[in-house]
């Protein structure tokens, strides 16, 4: 199966501090991929280096394809990202939002118009068009904001704690859209803080301080440690952590 | 038993929105209550109503008997407010912030120490670290801190929870219950399910109403349909298969399964179907209902 | 009591700790008085004559005489000589001179003198004219009382003496507009702006919902603003007096009390903006177009208030700044006591108290 995500020795230190200590993994085209592990485990700083936002101290990842020491350029073409914190402007109207971001990743003029509409239609906006994202509710303003970091087809796609906040019929939605966007051959690099959330995912990686604790399927990593619901398997890892923030 | 908190038919509108619509509710001393729902169901709305930040349009609420419109000022001194959003001053110290707050109630932190100690102690390593610089879980822990320095008679938490990891959550989670244990009434809000169930009664929101306020194991109780699971080796194609079928009520995405309700139960007929669909690895059993089935179905996905 | 002072302390930890801001808010005052008082200046410091005069003149002495007179002037100096005419021009284009001074004999001991100056700059130019015309015409006179005293000719010279900024320096113009500037920089645009930081950060939200009266949270924040402006006063005062010579006649008492009250009225109004505005950005561009920018042109600051059009100088009755920028400098450079700015001390209590009346009501108790 064709890799998206190889990342080997990956380590970012501040100082003698080291936040991401060694990683080694690979992720494979079309996979959904839980990146877990507590507040300050290092889980922010790995993705800011996999998206080429920041420089690795040392070792290699690839993504897309691309280094992201050599090429973050290259790399930042082919990934989608979104946040919790930043993912669209609040004061534009729905569509404006996707106009402008379909502009930024570059999709030709003539498709942009069919494409919104495309969009529009599926996510049932229609109606809402000309709502200023501001006055959508966050569950709302979340499937737009990833619907928007895919709208390009990237390669790969980095979701930080998407579903923050949001009740389970909304996150069931929300990770509908992922589900299609993994089938149609995205790969999805998520962070979650919740563990149902987790089971949802092909594969899991756990850090804990710096380092990947544990990685396999949602379904192995309860068998392996004996315990019947991930937030167990999540607790279990997370109390090996040494580092006190 | 005493009523702590009473709403009666209070509305609340935000230009054309309506954020509550009549809505009335009773919440007894010492409980831990539960405000469950979406996003935009109006739970912050009528966290800010009781603790005097808003005015309803219509209706009254009554906090331990004193009226929240009208004496104010009464109330101000005896709830601990834990807003949204992170609302401490990040350039100030953890031990800055609480003492500072503890004078704005005219207390120190001494006084109430006993109060905190069981989270405090889990900051004193920190204490003199910036409030921007601490992690999700220990802002929130400091957060509860500052909304306890005065020893409210009443907690009012709208979604402490969110954006903090599970092993925080559940850390959090049990000072609550050691506080309800010390007698105090805690008002809840929150969009996860597995908080749910730990509020001694909850009420589910949407859309301003309250659909249902009831104990969390009396609301399963309710569930009136045989709930099954289902799982395969392609859940997506599941997902969709599943829903496209006659014999499926509803149907969602449940942890490693899917959970649905038969709209007649003919099992045979459905695994009949699923294997026409080309599924391999088809399990499929009956299952306990969980207090999130119950949302699913009441807000009917 | 202890409410308020833990208000405070909160207060002055917020502005210590941004360390870029307090350092603009106590060196800004310092670079704005050099800035205006050296380089910014519109007077003439210097003046560099050419005497352009013909070899066979034969009013030759008198006009060294001239000469001398002129050199003898603190900010004038003869620097050259020159035969002909022709020669200025090159020279004024070097920027060697800036005036020259030309005679003629159309017949004898009929002396014609003519000045030529570079205009480059109207404002400078027009200085040297009278100041130099001045020089002439007094020494044309003693001459002329010289050779004539039998006739008894009386000549009627106007004279002309500047009073109380005797070289026209701008920097005593200057000193009370920058205080008037800084004051409302620091006080309405950092007030303001730190009142709805709270709103914004959701901080105000806890503190609604406690016990304290708005009041305390106010006035405590009003204190670290004040305190910073009392020492932004003191330094410009001392800059002032010890670097730009500015003779400081009137009372210190009164050019304190004065500026403590424009002071206050200052933090009244960032208080009002912090009342109407919703964002921080807001509140900022708030002060600055709804304040500074009246401040530094329709306050007298720059341009004076006598030459506007009638319906402006009505409108800069309403900029508070025009009225402390006016009393200050009847204080500190004509030095009148202060029951001769009692126009402008009324105005100025009245404006207080209205705006902070205004304040107060429009303060939300709630969200």
């Amino acid at each position: 199966m064709e890799t998206v995500i190889e990342v080997q020795g990956l380590t970012k230190s501040f100082g003698s501090f080291k936040a991401v200590d060694h990683l080694n993994f690979k992720v494979a085209k079309g996979e959904i991929f839980g990146f877990l592990g507590a507040n300050g485990a290092g889980k922010t700083t790995a993705m800011r280096m996999l998206c080429g936002l920041s420089k690795p101290t040392s070792g290699s990842a690839r993504v897309a394809g691309y280094d992201v020491q050599l090429n973050p350029e290259k790399v930042k073409q082919n990934i989608g990202y979104m946040s919790q914190r930043f993912s669209l402007y609040d004061d534009l109207k729905v569509e404006e939002n996707i106009r402008l971001f379909a502009g930024i990743y570059g999709i030709p003029r003539p498709l942009i118009k069919t494409q919104t509409e495309a969009l529009l239609e599926k996510l049932h906006f229609t109606e809402e068009r000309n709502t200023m994202v501001r006055a959508l509710p966050l569950g709302w303003k979340q499937k737009l904001a990833f619907s928007v970091a895919v709208f390009h087809q990237p390669k790969v796609v980095f979701l930080d704690e998407p579903t923050g906040g949001v009740d389970p019929v909304t996150r069931r939605q929300f990770w509908e859209l992922i589900y299609e966007a993994a089938a149609q051959g995205i790969t999805v690099f998520v962070t979650t803080h919740y563990m149902d959330e987790a089971e949802y995912c092909d594969r899991l990686s756990m850090m804990v301080d710096g380092r990947i604790e544990a990685l396999d399927s949602p379904q192995q990593l309860k068998e392996k440690m004996g315990v019947a619901s991930m937030d167990e398997v999540f607790r279990l890892l997370a109390r090996k952590a040494k580092r006190t923030e | 038993m005493d009523k702590m908190i009473v709403v009666e038919k209070i509305t609340k509108h935000y230009e054309q929105v309506e954020a509550l619509s009549n809505i009335s509710l009773t919440i007894n001393k010492g409980e831990l209550f539960g405000l469950v729902g979406p996003d935009g169901a109006g739970k912050s709305t009528l966290f800010r109503i009781l603790a005097t930040l808003l005015l309803p349009d219509k209706g009254k609420a009554w906090i331990n008997g004193v009226d929240v419109v009208k004496h104010y000022k009464k109330i101000r001194s005896s709830i601990g407010y834990m807003p949204g959003r992170f609302s401490l001053y990040q350039d100030l110290s953890v031990e800055e912030n609480l003492n500072f707050y503890a004078s704005v109630f005219g207390t120190t932190l001494e006084e109430n120490y006993a109060l905190i100690e069981d989270i405090y102690r889990y900051l004193l390593p920190f204490k003199e670290r910036k409030a921007g610089k601490l992690s999700g879980g220990m802002k929130q822990k400091l957060a509860l801190c500052c909304a306890l320095i005065h020893a409210p008679s009443i907690l009012f938490l709208d979604e402490p929870t969110t954006g903090v990891d599970p092993t925080s959550r559940q850390e959090f989670w049990e000072t609550l219950s050691k506080l309800k244990e010390k007698g105090m009434t805690i008002l809840v809000s929150t969009p996860y399910m597995d908080e749910a169930v730990l509020c001694d009664r909850i009420a589910l929101m949407q859309e301003g109403q309250l659909m249902k306020v009831d104990t969390p194991q009396q609301i399963i109780d309710q569930f009136d349909k045989a709930l099954w699971k289902v799982s395969a080796k392609n859940m997506y194609g599941l997902l969709k298969d599943m829903r496209l079928s006659p014999l499926v009520e509803q149907c969602y995405t449940f942890g490693q399964y899917l959970h649905f309700t038969f709209v007649q139960e003919e099992l045979d007929a459905l695994v009949a179907y699923l294997k026409q669909k080309g599924h391999q690895e088809i399990e499929i059993a009956p299952t306990a209902v969980t207090i999130e089935d119950c949302y699913l179905q009441l807000t009917d996905v | 009591m202890n409410i308020f002072s833990a208000f405070v302390k909160k207060e002055f930890f917020h502005i210590f700790r941004d360390r870029r801001t307090i350092l603009i808010l106590l060196v800004m005052p310092i670079v704005q008085i050099i800035l205006f008082g050296f380089a910014i200046s519109v007077e003439i410091q210097q003046i560099r004559v050419a005497f352009v005069v013909s070899a066979s003149s034969p009013s030759k002495t008198s006009i060294q005489q001239l000469a001398r007179k002129v050199d003898a002037n603190e900010i004038c100096s003869v620097t050259h000589w020159y035969s002909s005419v022709d020669a200025v021009d090159a020279a004024m284009k070097k920027g060697e001179i800036d005036v020259a001074f030309c005679f003629q004999e159309k017949e004898p001991h009929h002396l014609q003198v003519q000045m030529l100056i570079d205009a480059v700059n109207p404002t400078i130019a027009t200085s040297e004219s009278y100041y130099l015309e001045a020089i002439v015409t007094d020494f044309l006179r003693k001459q002329q009382l010289n050779t004539q005293k039998s006739s008894a000719v009386s000549l009627i010279q106007p004279s002309v003496q500047m009073l109380y900024n005797p070289q026209m320096l701008s920097a005593y113009n200057f000193v009370p507009g920058v205080m008037g500037l800084i004051f409302i920089l620091i006080c309405t645009l950092m007030t303001s702006i730190s009142i709805v930081r709270e709103t914004e950060t959701g901080t105000m939200e806890i503190l609604l919902v406690s016990p304290v009266r708005p009041i305390y949270m106010i006035f405590a924040k009003m204190v670290p603003y004040f305190v910073i402006s009392c020492i932004n006063l003191a330094t410009i005062l001392l800059l002032a007096y010890f670097l730009l010579h500015i003779p400081m006649t009137g009372s210190i008492i009164s050019i304190c009390l004065l500026s403590f009250l424009y002071i206050f009225l200052s933090l009244s109004l960032g208080l009002l903006i912090s009342t109407v505005v919703k964002s921080q950005v807001a509140a900022m561009i708030g002060s600055i177009m709804g304040l500074m920018i009246p401040v530094t042109l329709l306050s007298g600051m720059i341009f004076p208030v006598e030459n506007m059009p009638w319906a402006l100088q009505r409108v800069t009755a309403i900029v508070p700044a025009r009225w402390y920028i006016s009393a200050m400098r009847k204080l500190m450079i004509e030095g009148v006591s202060i029951t001769h700015v009692s126009t402008e001390i009324m105005v100025l209590v009245g404006m207080s108290v209205f705006v902070l009346l205004l304040a107060f009501k429009n303060f939300k108790n709630r969200l």
